[in-house]
């Protein structure tokens, strides 16, 4: 008894159509899973504008240009306090009653530190290198660095390295669970991984026995539901990740409503069709710091001390004193998860207001894991919103050995951050388990589509590291004289550690 | 030789291959005046149904079974393409009858009309292989 | 400190710059004159800008080859007394001097240089449970960062560095280096592109007895002195040359690696490279890269490294500044500097002159029977 037959939402955006280049070809009637497209008896094209979520998917299809998504300019009466947005969601809760969910990261219009770092480049006292002229490295490992060197009684060095990744370039796709994303989504991100020499990340969902073949580029998730978790599971990756938290909904558990657990993400999550997949906020047996090292050193055990074994945080407001405790966990990788972070959902008010700029918590736990001397105990792995080749280089410099992307991978994939993912209606077949939907990614596209962005921001990388006359990524790990601040406070600056343009 | 193939498993029954052949084939350079309030008669055909859909079109035939039955030599094998020369075709349908495929159908004039590869239009490669969104249809060597 | 300029000095900004090195290796042993390594260096004049040179000799104090020689600047008198304050409280002081000067119209400004040959007093050494390399390498870092006004410039046994700002062979003329016989000299002369130049800023950079000079300027400074810094380093100078002093003394001396293992490390051979290396070389290498990988050198850089016994020169992964090396056989005699016109002014006839590759070592070694 919410609505009463009024209709409080106005529509957020609107079809517009150039009928003069409309041939009424119906494309767009057919791709929209929304169905926003219709035609009238006419033959006209017409759109219901409230179905739309604006992810383009009719707008990139239509092959005359016919179309195009633009913002309502409905207004309510201004109020800089009441803005638009809170005023419609409070609408939706009046009418529902529940708990509003949303999905990928924080869109709000907090500071992206990212854009308040510029980087370095060399004149006259040393040179630029040429990357197409000059080798340029950008290999990397991710691991524990060994406490001592020992040597045989020849006098060689013995090799007493814990398990490593290694990556051809320091970047790798984060978790995303099979059910939260398609099984094609999936095989797009194995595959280019594999590709690319770097690594996907199986999130909480298990791993489908298709995709079994792609372990050495594959990390394993194991999440507090548990979901998938078996022997085989474990030993089939490269790398197992335990997810204690996620930037996008800090401090509550993954969920997945039972209507997207159906045939094979059944059969992998071992749980039966239907039944909602509501991971528990916390593990049931990590209640504390001393409980985390036992479960990482259960998941040794049970992996025969073969495979790093990494713990995934969310920035939150102690996260270097958290790193820390991880730091001296056994863990061999922390991940740390920024408060932009992607989801498939979440709960609004928590995607946007919990957590903590990853620029910030990436800085502040390097600067904490050095102070104490344990920075090589682990190697620390950011995500969170990292957008752009400049996003990486950045993250490094700061302190970061290797980078997650996730959003960025979907939009290589074909999302178009229409934020809808919850609905489970994923027009470019990413978010979604219907069928006719899922075989809208064709991975040799979608991995083809990986393998080019993630090449494409490796060439970047180089030519931002030969201009600062650094020739191998190692060099450029930490290196925060490389940054310099714009528009930040005297405390930004001094978390970040670094100094302001001009100085 | 190459050859169009469509995976079905790719296809997502869009239909745009249809209008993109109807466009290639139009002499139009531009799709709105070429398609606008037209009924097309595209040679690449979207067969639906039952969660799979594929595009059907000629399969250029090593023993083509068309060129066997046109009464009036306007069908030849060139290349290994199945060429139709519309001035020799007078539109008896024999080739629309015996292709197994239905990839042969009237034209919008006295003759037949059938997929050519785009070699003889302005495309100059397949236009549906270059206009499907999801490589459901490709041109290659098997 | 030593001068009112408003510009900041070393430690306060990061202060790159482009330099003239030269070395002398007697690996006999036969002692040589600093008048020689004065003229070599003096020969590349241009490469320096009149705001730093020095100088480091080893085998020049015979007469305490078992003290640490310690070498200070001081500010004033009461820095120095200080100073002195302290060394008595932790050492056992065998000798004392000022370190004899003679006046040089281009050298001004200049600080009190004392000379101090110390050992560790045995009961302090034994309550810190320190080995007396450590003991004495954190003293020497105490009084260079807690005692304002002193700073240790030089603290090997049996060497010693001289510095200033200055022109090199103005420097060599200041401190009368023609008193001294060594069997291994290195020398610098500055071109810094921004500084007023501090005495402590000059090349080159001594901790106990491990010795750098250094030509160019790297571009992986920061990474590396945060990874250094978490070992109990400070880097107070902000300048390549100490952050490279630490990492060498960390690798050769904490982690015990050799110097050939050392150049592995700081001018790692790309991967590439050790790709295509036999195996046992291949997982070697890659341990090492891995292990040490924030302490990878990028940029341009030449270095002589001068220890007791030996000396290294390394060029930077792709040879960015020139650096060459001459032998001459019958003495054996090995030379190396920025430039050849350096060696062949003091010994013209070498028998060979190369340039070594980027990232390969020339590692020199007093003879097995050299006496020193």
């Amino acid at each position: 008894m919410g609505n009463n037959g009024i209709n409080y939402i106005h529509p957020e955006f609107e079809v517009v159509r150039d009928q003069d280049k409309c041939i009424a070809c119906r494309v767009c009637e057919r791709q929209c899973a929304n169905e926003v497209h219709y035609m009238d008896e006419d033959g006209v094209m017409r759109a219901d504008n409230s179905k739309c979520v604006n992810c383009h998917r009719c707008v990139s299809l239509c092959p005359t240009g016919a179309l195009k998504i633009v913002k309502s300019d409905h207004t309510f009466r201004p109020n800089g306090n009441w803005t638009p947005q809170i005023i419609t969601e409070l609408y939706r809760q009046a009418g529902s009653g529940g708990v509003l969910l949303s999905s990928m990261g924080n869109p709000t219009n907090l500071p992206v530190y990212w854009d308040r770092l510029l980087l370095n480049a060399s004149q006259v006292t040393n040179p630029s290198i040429d990357p197409l002229r000059e080798p340029m490295e950008t290999v990397t490992f991710l691991g524990k660095k060994p406490k001592e060197i020992v040597r045989d009684e020849e006098g060689n060095i013995v090799n007493n390295q814990t398990p490593q990744i290694r990556l051809n370039t320091p970047i790798m796709f984060s978790a995303m669970s099979y059910g939260s994303i398609s099984y094609n989504a999936h095989a797009s991100l194995a595959r280019a991984a594999t590709e690319l020499g770097i690594c996907y990340n199986t999130g909480e969902g298990g791993l489908h026995e298709d995709f079994y073949q792609y372990g050495p580029n594959t990390i394993v998730q194991v999440a507090s539901g548990r979901f998938g978790v078996h022997k085989a599971y474990l030993e089939a990756g490269c790398a197992v990740e335990i997810k204690i938290g996620q930037g996008a909904k800090p401090g509550i558990g993954g969920h997945l409503p039972g209507a997207k657990i159906v045939g094979d993400i059944s059969r992998t999550r071992m749980i039966p069709e239907g039944s909602d997949a509501i991971s528990p906020a916390p593990h049931h047996d990590i209640y504390s710091i001393e409980d985390l090292r036992q479960l990482v050193y259960s998941l040794k055990e049970a992996t025969e001390y073969n495979k790093p074994v990494i713990v995934k945080i969310a920035a939150v407001h102690n996260v270097a004193a958290i790193a820390s405790g991880v730091a001296r966990s056994g863990a061999d990788i922390i991940a740390i998860d920024g408060f932009r972070g992607g989801t498939g959902a979440a709960p609004t008010r928590i995607r946007d207001n919990v957590g903590i700029p990853i620029e910030l918590a990436l800085a502040s736990v390097d600067s904490r894991l050095r102070e104490e001397g344990i920075r090589d105990n682990v190697s620390v792995v950011v995500g969170g919103s990292i957008r752009s080749a400049a996003d990486v280089v950045k993250a490094i410099a700061l302190g970061a050995d290797a980078c997650y992307i996730g959003t960025a991978a979907c939009l290589a994939m074909g999302c178009h951050l229409c934020r809808s993912c919850q609905e489970g209606k994923c027009n470019w077949g990413i978010a979604t388990q219907r069928p006719e939907l899922v075989k809208r990614l064709n991975p040799n596209i979608g991995s083809q589509r990986l393998v080019n962005l993630v090449n494409a921001w490796t060439h970047e990388i180089k030519e931002i590291m030969g201009g600062m006359g650094i020739n191998s990524i190692e060099s450029l790990r930490g290196n925060r004289l490389m940054l310099r601040g714009v528009g930040l406070n005297q405390k930004e600056l001094e978390i970040l550690g670094i100094k302001y343009a001009g100085e | 030789m190459k050859r169009v193939y469509v995976n079905e498993e790719w296809c997502l029954g869009c239909h745009l291959c249809e209008y993109q052949c109807a466009f290639a084939n139009s002499g139009e350079t531009d799709m709105v005046k070429a398609l606008k309030g037209v009924k097309i008669n595209p040679r690449i055909q979207v067969e639906e149904g039952d969660g799979v859909n594929f595009a059907v079109q000629c399969r250029h035939c090593e023993e083509p079974l068309c060129v066997k039955g046109c009464i009036s030599g306007a069908l030849s094998i060139k290349d290994g393409v199945i060429h139709l020369d519309e001035n020799k075709c007078v539109g008896c349908y024999t080739c629309v009858l015996m292709c197994p495929y239905g990839a042969i159908m009237p034209g919008n004039g006295t003759a037949v009309q059938k997929c050519e590869l785009c070699l003889n239009n302005s495309c100059g490669e397949p236009a549906c292989v270059k206009g499907c969104p999801n490589a459901a249809i490709v041109y290659e060597e098997r | 400190m030593m001068s009112q300029n408003i510009l900041h000095k070393e430690g306060e900004v990061r202060i790159p710059s482009g330099c003239a090195i030269s070395g002398i290796f007697s690996k006999s042993g036969k002692k040589v004159n600093g008048r020689e390594i004065i003229k070599s260096i003096a020969t590349m004049h241009d490469r320096s800008n009149g705001l730093g040179g020095g100088f480091a000799g080893y085998g020049i104090y015979p007469q305490y080859p078992d003290a640490y020689a310690f070498h200070v600047f001081y500010n004033d008198e009461d820095s120095k007394a200080r100073c002195e304050k302290f060394l008595e409280r932790h050492f056992d002081v065998i000798n004392l001097s000022k370190i004899p000067t003679r006046k040089v119209a281009a050298i001004t400004d200049e600080p009190l240089i004392w000379r101090y040959f110390v050992t560790p007093l045995h009961i302090k050494l034994m309550q810190s449970q320190l080995s007396e390399e450590e003991f004495t390498k954190r003293c020497v870092i105490h009084i260079n960062t807690q005692l304002d006004g002193a700073y240790v410039f030089s603290s090997g046994k049996n060497m010693g560095v001289f510095k200033a700002v200055g022109f090199p062979e103005d420097v060599g003329e200041f401190y009368r280096l023609e008193e001294y016989d060594a069997y291994s000299w290195t020398a610098h002369g500055r071109y810094p592109t921004n500084t007023p130049g501090w005495w402590g800023g000059a090349h080159p950079f001594d901790l106990l007895g491990l010795s750098i000079v250094h030509n160019g300027e790297i571009s992986s400074y920061d990474a590396n002195r945060r990874y250094i810094e978490m070992f109990g380093y400070k880097c107070n100078l902000l300048t390549d040359t100490e952050v490279i002093t630490y990492i060498i003394d960390y690798l050769a001396n904490e982690k015990k690696l050799t110097m050939e293992e050392v150049a592995s490390v700081i001018a790692a051979p790309f991967w590439s490279t050790i790709e295509r290396m036999p195996q046992k070389q291949r997982e070697q290498l890659t341990y090492l890269r891995n292990t040490f990988a924030s302490l990878l050198i990028t940029g341009p850089f030449s270095i002589l490294v001068g220890f007791e016994g030996g000396m290294m020169a390394l060029n930077d992964r792709l040879k960015l500044r020139s650096m060459v090396v001459g032998e001459k056989d019958d003495t054996d005699m090995v030379y190396i500097a920025s430039e050849e016109c350096a060696i062949r002014v003091i010994e013209p006839r070498v028998d060979r002159v190369w340039s070594p590759k980027g990232g390969e070592p020339v590692i020199v070694r007093l003879n097995p029977d050299a006496k020193v």
